[in-house]
């Protein structure tokens, strides 16, 4: 149990490495949504288990032979000093790499314990941090020109192409698991291996050592990692970098997926050492920077138009400033967890508090020994200036070291303050940059919210009018409507005058009466069917319903102009009876013609044909 | 990624058999519009049953693309710029449906003058249509190469439009017999028959745009 504690920190390095690398592989794939995040994720969580556990070893030794931390304590501390870089630097969005950090917080363990830093151990770890994202980049730009003329001499149907692309990238994502596993595995567990010895675990086809089970478990937080968190960070850092197309895709993760492997095949170097040519060094490499290698690689390849070049920039503060920043903390908390915990960190330091057991216990064994032994041999006893020398020579043979040790300390600190001083301008200059983004934002939105306002003003605008224009429309309907009353009343007035007259007529016996009489009736009848109001009354309403007309004689083009003269009518919500007065024809004829219409224009028998002509 | 090898298959072969449809929807257009305009009523009643057909094969197919492309997400980024691509194909097949029937229900007179000159402005203008589909073709295999198979669409849009401007002129300016609901009949009858060239024209536009972005 006490153990899953102090691998804890290594555990949650090994969950953030799962939330932020796998975007580097699935992220164009998820974003563009060419593979389902599922799938992504476990594809990935499985191959980057088996990466780990299969060829994790190689980077891991190298690791160790920068700095074999022995207790768990202090591994526990070089983890966390590692994570808790990555994390604060994730959060002020600056570039950083779990390899860089872990390499950092292990030269910090390095300077607290005493424990001279391997330099040509260093220089290959730092080499590898150069060079792995230009080989990315020249990979990247090679298989790109492959693609290239592959997709250009196969014509393929670009559904096919889409296919192919897609169970492309799962491959070369697969690959990229594995690759990301076997290298990247060293930072999450590679300093708890010399700290913790597990029994091996014997399945009789298959052996499982210490450090296997730890990589597994490493894998396991890796997965975890990709599954709870990456999933956010694919979808929205999926095309960020650069925008990339899905061939550019597979060329960039197929690239980062090589560089990975190649600096942790323990096999491929050993192939290369067996033809004559230099070992490879097995490193754990940034992915992100490999990435950002190979985009650039393509970026240049197609013009270098598209290249932001800062990034490089940001890149090589991330080199100097990640390890540094590890380190410094690490040297802290190691102070801390050494001297308040009471912990055993390991190498030669022991508690604060005694300098003189700090000094004896700083001599080396065989040199104490030796001094032992000059005593003895009676050449104190003998001569002073012998011992004194003897002494001095000791003295200067046992301090020459450390002399040269505080030069490089002073050289040390003097770096750090200058990195110091760089980091912090460059995050003054950030936070300045961010001040001017902000204020930018502002004043954008500040024209959006004018903007709007006008927007919102026009709006209310144009519903007043619309206010006004139904007022004037409802207007303009009672006006029809009175006016078609009006009609209606004049005709009835008039046909009760002709009826009367046709009673008078009938009664009458006189011939000129009789003549005169008729003369009137003609004159009514005359005026009931050329009838001048009714046709300034159609005229009115074909000209006050033009859009209504147009709009159903374009619904219904087998309409003809008597029925569309009916369907305005019924638009005024006139009775037959009032219909067949403005139309001098008889209520049974509207009743006629009001069938003939509901059956033209379709209406369901549920529905009224008036309803259906006002809701038109 | 459930789109498996076999189903991707199934849709290179809907989306040419649903260009091959539109294909041959034009085709019969032309023939249709010949026989109308020959007095033809037999091989014109045949015609405007073919295209009924065949524009009712091409919307189900469309249909059956576009849920495809959904529901596999195929070629996420450029989805929605090929399923306008198809309809607007689809379009094409639509419109010349409309304009046989329009041929059946109006009846237009054709007077004898001007029969070469529709026949011409319908041979000229389903060719600016026929030269797109080799096109549409080319850009599912060879993005590349589209830009240089549209030349002779543009060139025989410009043509048709040249026919039928020729028309209205001569209808108005020329045909005294006729009445004037009649050249105006006509001058719409031109301009159906000029649309086909318009809209393929509208998606050689669509077309060389979306070749450019694909070869990118």
């Amino acid at each position: 149990m006490i153990i899953l504690f102090y691998l804890s920190s290594g555990l949650f390095l090994g969950w953030s490495l799962g939330a932020n690398d796998a975007a580097n592989i699935f992220g164009t794939a998820v974003g563009t949504k060419m593979i389902r995040f599922k799938t992504a994720a476990i594809t990935a969580s499985i191959f980057v288990i088996l990466g780990a556990v299969i060829q994790g070893a190689g980077a891991s030794n190298t690791l160790g032979q920068l700095g074999s931390i022995s207790t768990l304590a202090a591994a526990f501390t070089v983890a966390l000093s590692a994570a808790l870089t990555v994390y604060w630097m994730t959060r002020l969005k600056l570039p950083v790499s779990t390899s860089q950090s872990i390499v950092g917080a292990i030269i910090g363990w390095n300077f607290y314990t005493n424990n001279p830093t391997d330099l040509h151990t260093l220089t290959k770890i730092v080499t590898t941090w150069i060079s792995g994202p230009i080989l990315g980049g020249i990979s990247a730009v090679l298989l790109f020109m492959l693609v290239k003329r592959i997709s250009k001499k196969t014509k393929l149907h670009l559904l096919y192409r889409d296919s192919f692309i897609r169970y492309g990238l799962l491959l070369v994502g697969a690959f990229g698991a594995y690759s990301l596993g076997a290298n990247n595995i060293a930072n999450v567990m590679g300093v708890f291996t010399g700290a913790v010895d597990l029994p091996v675990i014997d399945l009789g086809f298959i052996q499982f050592d210490s450090t296997q089970q730890l990589f597994f478990i490493g894998g396991i937080a890796i997965a975890i990692g990709i599954f709870t968190y990456s999933r956010h960070v694919m979808a929205t850092v999926g095309n960020a970098l650069m925008p990339l197309t899905s061939e550019a895709a597979i060329v960039v993760v197929l690239s980062q997926a090589l560089v990975l492997f190649i600096f942790s095949s323990q096999g491929l170097s050993d192939a290369f050492q067996s033809i004559g040519l230099p070992a490879i060094p097995l490193v754990p490499v940034s992915s992100s920077q490999i990435i950002i290698g190979s985009i650039i690689g393509i970026g240049l390849y197609k013009g270098g138009k598209e290249i932001k070049y800062n990034i490089l920039g940001s890149i090589s503060l991330g080199w100097v400033a990640t390890p540094l920043i590890a380190g410094i903390l690490a040297f802290f908390m190691l102070f801390f967890v050494n001297n308040v915990f009471k912990q055993d960190v390991g190498g030669d330091r022991v508690l604060i508090g005694s300098p003189e057991i700090i000094v004896i216990d700083s001599i080396d064994s065989t040199e104490y020994l030796l001094l032992e032994e000059f005593q003895d041999t009676s050449a104190l006893q003998q001569t002073d200036t012998i011992y004194t020398s003897a002494l001095q020579q000791l003295n200067e043979e046992k301090y020459a070291p450390e002399k040269t040790y505080s030069l490089f300390f002073k050289i040390m600190i003097i770096v750090l303050l200058i990195t110091i001083l760089v980091l912090l301008y460059y995050l003054w200059n950030r936070h300045q940059k961010f001040r001017l983004l902000k204020l930018q934002i502002k004043s954008v939105e500040h024209k959006y919210l004018l903007k709007i306002e006008n927007l919102e003003r026009s709006i209310k605008d144009k519903i007043h009018h619309h206010d006004d224009l139904g007022k004037e429309l409802k207007f303009r309907q009672n006006e029809m409507v009175t006016m078609a009353i009006s009609i209606i009343h004049k005709n009835e007035f008039l046909n009760d005058l002709k009826s009367e007259v046709a009673k008078i007529k009938s009664g009458a016996k006189d011939y000129d009466t009789r003549l005169e009489l008729n003369k009137l009736s003609l004159m009514i009848t005359q005026d009931l069917s050329i009838d001048r109001d009714r046709e300034k009354f159609q005229m009115h309403i074909s000209e006050q319903n033009s859009n209504f007309i147009h709009r159903i004689s374009e619904a219904f083009p087998s309409m003809t102009g008597n029925e569309k003269r009916l369907a305005v009518l019924l638009r005024l919500n006139l009775s037959s009876k009032e219909i067949a007065s403005i139309l001098n024809i008889s209520p049974k004829s509207v009743e006629m013609n009001r069938y003939r219409l509901r059956k033209k224009l379709k209406v369901e028998p549920k529905v009224g044909l008036n309803d259906f002509i006002r809701g038109f | 990624m459930s789109l498996l090898y076999k189903n991707v298959k199934q849709l290179v072969f809907d989306i040419d058999e649903f260009i091959d449809t539109v294909e041959q929807g034009v085709l019969v257009f032309k023939e249709g519009v010949t026989n109308y305009i020959n007095g033809d009523k037999a091989s014109f009643a045949d015609k405007i049953e073919r295209i009924n057909r065949l524009e009712a094969v091409a919307d189900k197919l469309q249909r059956k693309i576009d849920d495809e492309f959904y529901r596999h997400s195929i070629l996420p980024q450029n989805a929605g710029d090929i399923e306008s691509m198809i309809d607007k194909i689809d379009e094409i097949i639509d419109i010349a449906k409309d304009n046989l029937y329009q041929f059946d229900d109006e009846l237009p007179y054709i007077p004898n003058e001007l029969t070469n000159d529709f026949i011409r402005l319908t041979d000229t203008s389903t060719e600016a249509a026929l030269y797109l589909f080799p096109a549409v073709r080319t850009f599912f295999r060879e993005p590349v190469k589209v830009k240089e198979m549209l030349s002779k669409v543009y060139f025989y849009e410009k043509e048709a439009d040249k026919i039928s401007r020729n028309i209205k002129r001569r209808l108005f300016h020329e045909m005294k017999d006729l009445e004037l609901s009649q050249k105006m009949h006509l001058r719409y009858f031109a301009l159906h028959i000029e649309t086909i060239s318009d809209k393929a024209e509208c998606l050689a536009d669509t077309l060389s745009i979306l070749a450019l972005k694909m070869s990118i």
